[in-house]
């Protein structure tokens, strides 16, 4: 690659910078913040403290209510996806739950749990429950009877054939579906701590406006949960690219 | 090959592994039943090579499926050894093309599948054995999508042989292969049937390949599958594919099914 | 694996049977947890039928629909020409794709006190908020529909003698075509979770609102669940709609597992 090629990127967001400036330097009544005041935001949450605080609290919620949902769902969905019958009797409960907002259920969550932690943990637990059950269920659906058949013919059956065939058969699929889960966990803790905590980076965002229309406080939010969004993605991608779950993703 | 090999006599063992009487399947799908095998009798001697030839979805693939234990009939029994077969067993390896390799194991840990039983020692030893038996040294760390259609195919067999079952069911086992590699696997296969004397049942749908390999060859009718006719090939290994007598015995194969050998 | 295929009737019988176990374990967990806040499935069928009868659901629902139709239907008229742009020119992509990647993680309901202030509190701060969410994920589906078509199609496409605007409408689109709807249909469902969000935080109608609307003003919970359900049947009649044209003979084969 030339230099230019590689720079081109680097200057695209430049310039994208550069109108977001100037289209917010142009208003005469200016709410939203330059790039710059964005910056000074974030150094001064970093300064204050809060940053670190919330970060901190937004990634607890998400972890202990993905974590707890995985724990749970998958091996259920495991099992529900390995007969034809019960697959048939959950998937229509499945397909009506699923499409309800996670987000519909915060009053309900609020009702069990009250106001904190543990409803905006029940409500990510939820958003990720029913998602990383139907990648179970199709996981199994879709694991390759010869698979199943040359473990059986090595004298596998039961707990072994689990182990060591469907249980690597399904876990490429499992981990593009926790990557894809964790995608809206971390979308339904913004959401959530909006609405439900006084913590955590949702909650900066409202919380910023609210008080005195701190929009710089606001944007620095938005960039933060970008950044650590990405990140997480990231994380789970690498480990798509270990080398023996590799043959899960190839093309061929 | 060497050319000074000595003369085998033709596999004729007196001893029957495998015996299916009145074989009969049919499957059901939205309300109609398909019959797919019928009245099927067969027998294959201990160490024998046995060939099912027949048209493409013809059942014959059906039928080896049956033997191995993974589908069972609808009527009739298959014994081996005299016991009944019930299902799948480690002593009768089924190899499926090239897709039966784990992807998620490397070369050797494919080999190692079945050998969970044996000491460390004696899995590498089996694992070193079979690898250089099937010329895949230097691939022991690799993983199948590193390797082509051949190196996987030679994998699946050398994960089937490292058992040491007494009996091997290959479906179609080099369709997927060029007729290159396709011709050296038949060679590779023809050596470690006469080193091992397994018991082989082999389906394909190449005449050729058919003759080239097999004690029997058992031809079998398109659907619903009957045995057509079963041809003895008694032309001792390694096979001149230009003597009169291979010519005269695939001729007589292709006129059984209908083909007359000329394009 | 020993066991029979499942009959015609088991298709029925068994959701039938989990449904019906479930209404029941509602019913009572209700009745044992003595709660009077909580309602169970009786009360819930009573608040379905009392919001029909005041003809609010219906005006609900039409707003919650709308909505994501203009924000949708907005960000894959523009999405889709933009993704296939960006899978067509590498170089775009390798300039574009970065910034992409970084907005892509911020949740759309982040947006909403930007919305705010652009579009003010209503309908078309709601909008937009779809519009976002719906945006980015088609078109990174529309860009790697574009990369993934086999390089041999492009080849044969070209063999034939096609202008490189007939290959993109008649070789590269249609190869594309089933991993883009993969991706219509999944943006399609994250349009409606936020739809539904969006609605509880910056506008006063629609199913979202109602929810929110149900609990504050007199902790009615049976028109929440109501509410609930009704998002859950939507959302899933949206979803077969698409599921249907993944069955469509044309697009399946880019579905369709090799064995």
């Amino acid at each position: 690659m030339s230099p230019w090629v590689r720079i081109r990127p680097a200057l695209f967001i430049l310039a994208l910078l550069g109108i977001w400036h100037f289209a917010v330097v142009s208003q005469q009544n200016r709410i939203l913040p330059t790039p710059w005041e964005t910056v000074t935001g974030i150094i001064e949450l970093m300064q204050r403290g809060l940053l670190i605080k919330y970060i901190v609290a937004s990634l607890f919620r998400v972890t202990w209510g993905f974590v707890g949902a995985a724990l749970l769902a998958i091996p259920l969905g495991l099992a529900v996806g390995w007969f034809r019958r019960t697959e048939m009797a959950f998937n229509p409960l499945i397909q009506i739950l699923r499409p309800i907002s996670p987000l519909a259920w915060i009053p309900i969550s609020i009702l069990w749990f009250g106001v904190g932690d543990v409803a905006a943990i029940y409500l990510i637990f939820l958003a990720s429950f029913l998602p990383l059950m139907m990648t179970g269920i199709n996981a199994v659906g879709g694991i390759p009877q010869v698979y199943i058949n040359a473990g059986r013919n090595f004298g596998l059956s039961g707990a072994r054939l689990v182990i060591r065939v469907l249980y690597p058969a399904v876990v490429p699929q499992l981990i593009i579906g926790l990557r894809i889960t964790l995608g809206i966990a971390w979308l339904v803790v913004v959401a959530a701590e909006m609405i439900a905590v006084n913590s955590g980076l949702g909650f900066l965002i409202v919380d910023a406006r609210n008080a005195g229309n701190r929009y710089d406080l606001v944007v620095a939010g938005m960039v933060m949960i970008g950044m650590i969004g990405l990140m997480l993605d990231t994380l789970m991608r690498s480990l798509e690219k270990s080398r023996a779950l590799r043959w899960g993703y190839s093309e061929d | 090959m060497t050319e000074e090999k000595v003369k085998t006599p033709a596999a004729k063992a007196v001893k029957t592994k495998l015996r299916a009487t009145g074989i009969n399947k049919t499957f059901k799908r939205d309300g109609t039943e398909t019959s797919v095998l019928e009245n099927v009798e067969l027998e294959v001697a201990q160490g024998e090579f046995l060939c099912l030839l027949g048209p493409s979805g013809c059942g014959k693939s059906t039928l080896l499926n049956i033997c191995a234990g993974f589908l069972s009939p609808t009527t009739g029994t298959v014994t081996i050894d005299g016991e009944p077969v019930t299902g799948p067993d480690p002593r009768r390896i089924f190899v499926f093309q090239e897709r039966g390799v784990f992807p998620w194991l490397t070369v050797e840990g494919n080999i190692a599948f079945g050998l969970a039983k044996l000491s460390k020692a004696e899995q590498a030893e089996r694992i070193a054995h079979y690898i250089k038996m099937v010329g895949l040294q230097g691939f022991e760390k690799a993983y199948p999508q590193e390797l082509s259609g051949g190196m996987k195919q030679r994998l699946e067999v050398a994960r089937a042989l490292a058992v040491n079952p007494d009996m091997l069911f290959l479906d179609e086992p080099f369709g997927a292969l060029d007729s290159i590699t396709r011709l050296i696997m038949r060679g590779e296969l023809l050596r470690i049937w006469e080193a091992e004397r397994k018991t082989i049942i082999f389906v394909t749908h190449d005449i050729e390949e058919a003759v080239q390999l097999a004690d029997r060859v058992v031809v079998m009718s398109a659907r619903p599958a009957t045995i057509q006719t079963i041809v003895e090939i008694d032309i001792e290994h390694p096979r001149d594919i230009s003597s009169p007598r291979y010519l005269e015995l695939r001729d007589g194969i292709f006129n059984e099914i209908g083909l007359a050998h000329k394009i | 694996m020993t066991l029979s295929q499942p009959g015609k009737w088991e298709k029925y019988f068994w959701p039938v049977l989990t449904a019906g176990i479930f209404l029941v374990f509602w019913h009572y967990a209700v009745i044992a947890s003595k709660s009077n806040v909580f309602p169970g499935p009786w009360k819930v069928l009573g608040g379905a039928q009392e919001l029909m009868r005041k003809g609010v659901l219906i005006g609900y629902i039409r707003d919650s629909l709308s909505r994501v139709g203009v924000g949708y239907g907005l960000a894959m008229l523009l999405g889709v020409p933009f993704g296939l742009t960006l899978g067509w020119y590498p170089a775009a992509s390798q300039v574009v794709n970065p910034v992409i990647q970084m907005m892509r993680p911020i949740s759309p309901l982040a947006w909403i006190p930007v919305a705010i202030v652009l579009f003010g509190v209503g309908n078309t701060s709601a909008v937009f908020l779809i519009f976002l969410a719906s945006f980015f994920p088609i078109v990174v589906a529309s860009m790697n529909g574009v990369r993934n078509v086999p390089s041999m199609y492009r080849r044969a496409g070209r063999n034939f003698g096609l202008s490189p605007g007939k290959l993109l409408a008649k070789v590269v689109f249609p190869a594309a075509l089933p991993q883009i709807i993969v991706g219509l249909r999944i943006a399609l469902g994250i349009a409606w979770l936020v739809v539904v969000a969006a609605e509880m935080l910056a506008v006063d109608s629609g199913l979202g609102y109602l929810v929110i609307d149900a609990r504050n003003s007199g902790n009615r919970y049976d028109l929440v669940i109501a509410a609930m359900i009704m998002i859950g049947v939507i959302g899933l009649a949206l979803d077969l709609i698409f599921r249907r044209l993944e069955q469509i003979k044309s697009i399946r084969w880019g579905f369709r597992l090799e064995a």
